[in-house]
């Protein structure tokens, strides 16, 4: 194992050369990325820049042609399933809000708990007391509390973005991967997601992709930004809106 | 949370109610009497609830995985099967070769021995055990391999049409071992109670209930434990199952192997009244139409496929006799007309009347799982 970037060791996440293609289209281009213990990143970069296939691949969706994917040291995500790699610690948010549109808030909450994910269990098994009380507690944080009861399908576009991310803290990850969070909301929702988010990275590493530069910049944390399926520029914010070559790629089109 | 739902409480009611009202206005009354039930009405009603059972196995996969079987009625045919064998070897020598061992189809093949899969069918437990042995297998094996590859929407539907045509064709060939084109008929008795005597018949149509219901109440249990709702959501969203971390095509193959079971018993009940089984019982219309009774009822509710199952063939009983060049037209006009008129089948109908009298409607389950 080559290792341009810094060790493995005390890295989170490390992928290195991953080139994924669709139909000769390079989605991923010999991508490297080393994510730090408890950091939040943002990821940013035009459409069709490769950031959701960025978050494909590593949650197991996709499988690269090229390239590794190492978590915690020695995990190889590339060899594992959906299932597996959630199992890891890694939860996803989606870019359109993903809720079970037919459950309830606290049935959507309930389901994303962390806990035995098979079959005999979700038949048989006991509920241990402390899952009220971990639901209660994610209601809270996610301002969903009165809305516990409603069917997912109904809440307002904002508040299944929330309901998602509180699904995503009910799983308990160690890295959570979230596109586009505000997409879509408002003034003070986005403001508000800022702050959970941040809130968040106080006990856990993030990824953020997102389209919208004022919420990046509001996040205050290292961009890296992709361009036609590899990283193009990294570094704080005013480092990367200062870059001729992002200036190019965002204004020179 | 009630561990029934009102429709349950009716549907048990009415089943069980039903069941043993008619099997005492058979036995207690009178032949010439007002109220006197005459012993067709008997195993045509067990008929119906047999069909019952099939479309609630249909709405458990359909309605709550989002699993579109085209094939169900390949299940309850086996288990059919299973218990036709055990009441071909009860006939002994009362055949017309008076073969001690072997059924009458098989002296007129000459086969002078038993094929091994006959053997043990003697025994009712054995054959009980069969009924939901063999399809059980069928399903785990079948459900295993196309869930696995994560077969889905229309491409599963069409591959369960496909395994119950197979199916069709095997067991219309002669060396299969099952009677071929005939099948089994011309049965005696069961456990040695003469089929043809009413008491047996009454008994059959109670244990049928009985079984009907059990099965409604096991199913609604499946689907509001947290099993339950992580299939709602595989059939909601399936690919975000998969990132909360469980695995879609375990609780696909779970419930699939529990439906494929429930349906073989109500294939079991159907044999002995109806006093035969033969390949038609694969056909694939026989799976639509029992997925055309879930839609008319009402997909994802459990009580509407017992509804729609005894309403449709109801239907098909008149239709059939009053107008038989007619009954598939009809039938294929009910299903058009529910899709763009009822989407939630007759249950919706009756649940946005009972809306309108300040009764709380219940959420039903509507859309398809995008494919």
């Amino acid at each position: 194992m080559t290792e341009p970037i810094g060790t493995a060791s005390d890295t989170l996440l490390y992928l290195n050369g991953v080139t994924v293609s669709f139909d000769g289209f390079r989605a991923l281009n010999g991508l490297s990325l080393v994510l730090d213990p408890g950091e939040m990143r943002a990821v940013i970069g035009p459409n069709g820049a490769g950031k959701t296939t960025m978050m494909d691949v590593i949650t197991g969706k996709t499988r690269p042609d090229e390239g590794e994917v190492i978590y915690r040291e020695h995990t190889d995500l590339t060899a594992l399933d959906e299932a597996d790699i959630a199992a890891l610690g890694i939860g996803r948010k989606f870019q359109k809000p993903t809720v079970f549109e037919m459950h309830t808030v606290w049935d959507n909450l309930l389901l994303a708990l962390a806990g035995d994910r098979s079959p005999a269990h979700t038949m048989f098994g006991r509920a241990p007391a402390h899952e009220r009380t971990r639901i209660e507690e994610v209601l809270a944080t996610t301002r969903l509390i009165e809305h516990r009861a409603r069917r997912a399908g109904d809440l307002s576009h904002g508040q299944k973005q929330w309901l998602e991310i509180g699904m995503l803290l009910a799983q308990e990850p160690q890295l959570l991967l979230v596109d586009e969070p505000v997409a879509g909301m408002t003034d003070a929702e986005t403001e508000a997601t800022a702050e959970l988010l941040r809130a968040i990275n106080r006990t856990r590493s993030v990824v953020v992709v997102e389209h919208d530069m004022a919420f990046v910049r509001a996040l205050g944390v290292k961009v890296t930004v992709l361009h036609e399926g590899s990283v193009l520029s990294e570094g704080s914010i005013d480092h990367v809106s200062s870059d001729p070559r992002v200036i190019e790629v965002y204004l020179g089109r | 949370m009630r561990a029934i739902t009102a429709g349950d409480g009716v549907t048990l009611v009415a089943v069980a109610g039903g069941a043993v009202l008619l099997a005492v206005l058979n036995l207690a009354t009178a032949p010439d009497a007002a109220l006197h039930v005459p012993s067709f009405v008997l195993p045509l009603a067990g008929k119906y609830l047999c069909y019952a059972m099939l479309a609630l196995a249909v709405d458990l996969v359909w309605g709550f995985a989002g699993i579109l079987s085209l094939g169900h009625a390949a299940f309850f045919a086996l288990g059919g099967y299973a218990m036709g064998m055990y009441l071909m070897r009860e006939i002994g020598t009362r055949g017309v070769y008076g073969n001690a061992t072997l059924p009458d189809f098989m002296v007129f093949l000459n086969w002078t021995r038993l094929p091994w899969y006959w053997h043990g069918f003697d025994m009712f437990w054995f054959a009980c055990v069969m009924v939901a042995l063999v399809p059980g297998v069928l399903a785990l094996v079948f459900g295993y391999l196309a869930f696995r590859s994560r077969v889905s929407g229309v491409y599963l539907s069409i591959i369960t049409q496909a395994l119950t045509y197979a199916l069709l064709l095997a067991f219309f060939r002669n060396d299969m071992g099952f009677g071929g084109n005939n099948g089994m008929t011309d049965f005696k008795d069961i456990l040695g109670l003469p089929l043809h005597a009413d008491a047996t018949r009454a008994g059959l149509l109670i244990l049928t209930a009985s079984f009907l219901c059990a099965q409604l109440l096991l199913a609604r249990a499946l689907v509001r434990s947290r099993f339950g709702k992580v299939l709602i959501a595989v059939r909601d969203a399936e690919s975000r199952v998969r990132f909360l971390g469980y695995r879609p095509e375990s609780y696909k193959l779970v419930v699939w192997v529990i439906s494929a079971v429930m349906a073989a018993i109500g294939g079991a009940l159907y044999v002995p009244q109806v006093g035969i089984i033969n390949p038609s019982e694969f056909s694939p219309a026989n799976s639509i139409e029992a997925v055309i009774w879930v839609a008319v009822g009402g997909r994802g509710t459990l009580v509407g496929a017992i509804l729609g199952a005894v309403l449709v063939n109801l239907g098909k009983t008149y239709f059939t006799g009053a107008l038989p060049e007619l009954w598939l037209y009809a039938l294929g006009g009910l299903f058009v007309v529910v899709t763009l008129l009822l989407p939630n089948g007759v249950l919706g109908l009756l649940r946005r009347r009972g809306a309108g009298n300040g009764a709380v409607p219940t959420p039903l389950p509507v859309g398809e799982q995008p494919t």
